[in-house]
């Protein structure tokens, strides 16, 4: 029994591949709780920052700084009633949410933080997690349908009609990045002498191609990766239905779209599967264009030194954001109304100190840098989406389609073309 | 890979696929039928996992489950079914239909019993096809053996496309 | 517990084949009737898997040739049923008697 456990920490593959249940089960559970700390403190870093963006301050009274405003929202969200519009499909209205939750989560599987760390790694990789996410059309159409209202269905059809446009639009791009993995070129268009097996789906064995040729698939063959990069960036926005291609979730157009009729906990769902899917959509184009969980300037700046200031990232964000804190708690009004919000700020910023601390002994650096830098890029890519959001106006549904099948289509099926031509001329 | 639990899974799957198929042809609403289907299609390509067929369980997911339950949901709303709900569901042949499918099943059963070929087949112990390169070898095949195959079947699809919308416009 | 073998899969694929059989043969509905010959294709699709476990890659190639000709033949079809409706409000197979003397 205890074999069983430890065994797995000395192979060198992910749970799944080694066929170790125990070790896959661990893996799930630290992504399910990593995942549900990530939305939460996405809700609350979506609201502060559009706020800044707009020169207003966002929530700033429930916890200091509006901290504890994502854990009041649960709560509202979960003591809500829970309405069934009147002659709604009682069990399509049901399983709507539960589906679109399942395939947002379940694209997670493959997601490799770092070279062991993923739940399993399947050949497929990439394949896999677009088809999943494709799944989750299926959930909208069956959630505007079951709510029997204009609104929703209306809403659902052409969030539907959107993420099926935009879907083809990410396959290309994907397609082009993954025959990357098997073409190399000549200096900054690759490396001559670099090992270059076939090609591959499995998302694992995508980064270690980059690795292995020196090159993030953005900077390879050099505008192309590039081109392909940003085909990949404007679909999966408007694969997740945000901002600027929002129009089927508009509140000032269609009152909330497909989810009109969702309150409370359902609603919840659909919150959660949004975010979700962000985060999943992000870590396929952190994946297969920006180097995965590779730190930066790997080939440029390499060598001991390199190495060791490199490792001392995490501990410096996480000191730098205790920091912020205690600035933010000095400046806190010194007024005794004030004062539990300033000892919960205070609080905080020994909590990050503590993990910043904790991030500079040597093992624990050694470790964590894969995840930390995957995680670093991920996080841009929600920045990114937040500061869309902040600041596009929203395309109208024609100029939405023919963004997707004019515009998008044309340009992946091109870098597809000229990606495989120069790959084979160099 | 190695397989963990494979009874256990292969029950799961192949019941949660035949009720999925039962489902499919006993619901009177046409919206849950094609979620039964649906669940049926997820059940498959997870038996072709277990089968060692990767890729095809990939495309199963992309292009049946994501794609083509997608265009049938769609036609299911747009065709109004609240009265074709209140309507007889079976047709005045179904006794006919019924021994039919029930003979057919009787040839299947006799087929598998009697025969010593595919008894000789369960015995061998199948090859433990490498599921890393699973995609590239079908690859190979694809753009090799399968060429013309490959060229015919992307014509079929323009003309397919060509026909569904040639068929659903109001006005030509 | 019987280990599970090429036979168990066969089994399966003929439930599912004679499912989809009684659905074509017995239900008014045209959707319903169009998601049968889709269990049947999958029925035939396990089937090819299944052996291609045996005899090498060639099933699994095909298989992905049926999907895609099931996705053809959906879509043809599906647009048949919207032409033909748009004629006759109706989505039941006997009621499609135009040509009948």
């Amino acid at each position: 029994m205890l074999d069983y456990v430890t065994s797995y920490l000395k192979s060198n593959t992910t749970p799944g591949q080694a066929g170790n249940l125990l070790w896959a089960f661990i893996y799930i559970i630290l992504i399910f709780l990593g995942l549900s700390v990530a939305v939460i403190a996405m809700n609350w870093l979506e609201r502060k920052i559009l706020a800044h963006m707009q020169v207003r301050l966002g929530p700033m009274r429930v916890g200091p700084h509006g901290l504890l405003q994502p854990i009041a929202d649960a709560i509202k969200l979960l003591i809500k009633e829970d309405i069934m519009p009147a002659e709604a499909d009682k069990s399509v209205f049901w399983i709507a949410p539960v589906l679109v939750v399942i395939t947002a989560f379940t694209t997670f599987i493959v997601v490799p933080f770092g070279p062991t760390h993923a739940v399993t790694d399947m050949n497929i990789g990439v394949l896999f997690m677009l088809g999943v996410s494709s799944l989750s059309v299926l959930g909208i159409v069956m959630a505007g349908w079951a709510s029997n209202s204009h609104y929703p269905l209306i809403g659902a059809l052409r969030s539907s009609a959107q993420m099926v446009s935009y879907e083809i639009a990410m396959g290309l791009a994907v397609v082009a990045a993954v025959l990357m993995t098997s073409l190399h070129g000549v200096g900054l268009y690759g490396v001559a002498h670099g090992a270059v097996g076939d090609g591959t789906l499995s998302m694992i064995d995508i980064v270690k191609a980059q690795q292995d040729q020196h090159a993030w698939f953005i900077f390879k063959f050099f505008p192309l990766g590039l081109i392909a990069f940003f085909i990949f960036a404007v679909a999966m926005v408007a694969e997740t239905n945000r901002a600027p291609f929002d129009l089927p979730e508009a509140e000032s157009e269609l009152t909330a779209g497909f989810h009109t009729e969702y309150s409370g906990f359902r609603w919840s769902l659909f919150f959660l599967a949004e975010y979700s899917a962000m985060i999943a959509v992000s870590s396929i184009a952190v994946t297969l264009w920006l180097g995965g969980w590779l730190r930066p300037f790997a080939t440029w700046l390499t060598g001991e030194t390199w190495d060791l200031v490199f490792s001392l990232f995490p501990a410096a964000t996480f000191l730098l954001l205790a920091l912020i804190a205690i600035v933010g708690t000095l400046r806190m009004p010194k007024h005794p109304y004030f004062r539990v919000q300033t000892i919960g700020l205070a609080g905080f910023a020994a909590v990050l100190a503590l993990i910043g601390i904790v991030l500079l002994m040597p093992p624990v650096r050694d470790r964590i840098q894969d995840i930390y830098w995957f995680s670093l890029k991920v996080a841009g890519f929600m920045y990114l989406y937040i500061w869309y959001r902040g600041t596009f106006p929203r395309y109208r549904f024609d100029q939405l389609m023919r963004v997707g099948w004019k515009v998008l289509l044309p340009v992946g099926l091109g870098v597809l073309i000229l990606t495989a031509i120069v790959g084979v001329l160099l | 890979m190695t397989p963990v639990a494979t009874p256990f899974f292969f029950y799961l799957l192949s019941s949660l696929a035949l009720l999925g198929g039962i489902l499919v042809i006993t619901r009177k609403n046409a919206v849950h039928s094609a979620l039964a289907l649906i669940l049926t299609l997820l059940a498959l390509a997870g038996l072709y996992l277990m089968l060692y067929a990767p890729f095809v369980a990939g495309v199963q997911i992309i292009l049946y489950a994501g794609g083509i339950m997608v265009l049938f949901l769609f036609v299911i709303m747009l065709v109004s079914i609240e009265k074709s709900q209140r309507e007889e569901q079976f047709n005045k042949q179904w006794i006919a239909g019924l021994v039919a499918a029930v003979a057919l099943g009787a040839l299947f059963v006799r087929v598998f019993v009697k025969s010593k070929a595919l008894h000789d087949l369960a015995g061998m112990h199948p090859a433990q096809l490498p599921e890393q390169s699973n995609t590239q070898e079908i690859a190979v095949y694809l753009y090799g053996n399968y060429m013309l195959a490959f060229e015919i079947a992307s014509l079929l699809l323009l003309v397919a496309i060509i026909g569904a919308v040639v068929m659903a416009k109001k006005r030509i | 517990m019987v280990p599970i073998t090429i036979l168990h899969y066969l089994i399966v694929a003929a439930g599912l084949f004679v499912l989809g059989v009684v659905g074509v043969l017995t239900r008014r509905n045209v959707v319903i009737i169009l998601m049968s010959i889709e269990l049947i294709l999958n029925a035939v699709n396990l089937n090819l898997v299944a052996f291609s476990r045996l005899w090498g890659l060639h099933g699994q190639v095909f298989a992905i040739f049926v999907i895609t000709d099931a996705a053809a033949e959906a879509a043809v079809g599906l647009g048949i049923l919207i032409a033909f409706f748009r004629n006759k409000e109706t989505v039941n197979v006997d009621e499609v008697d135009l040509l009948k003397w």
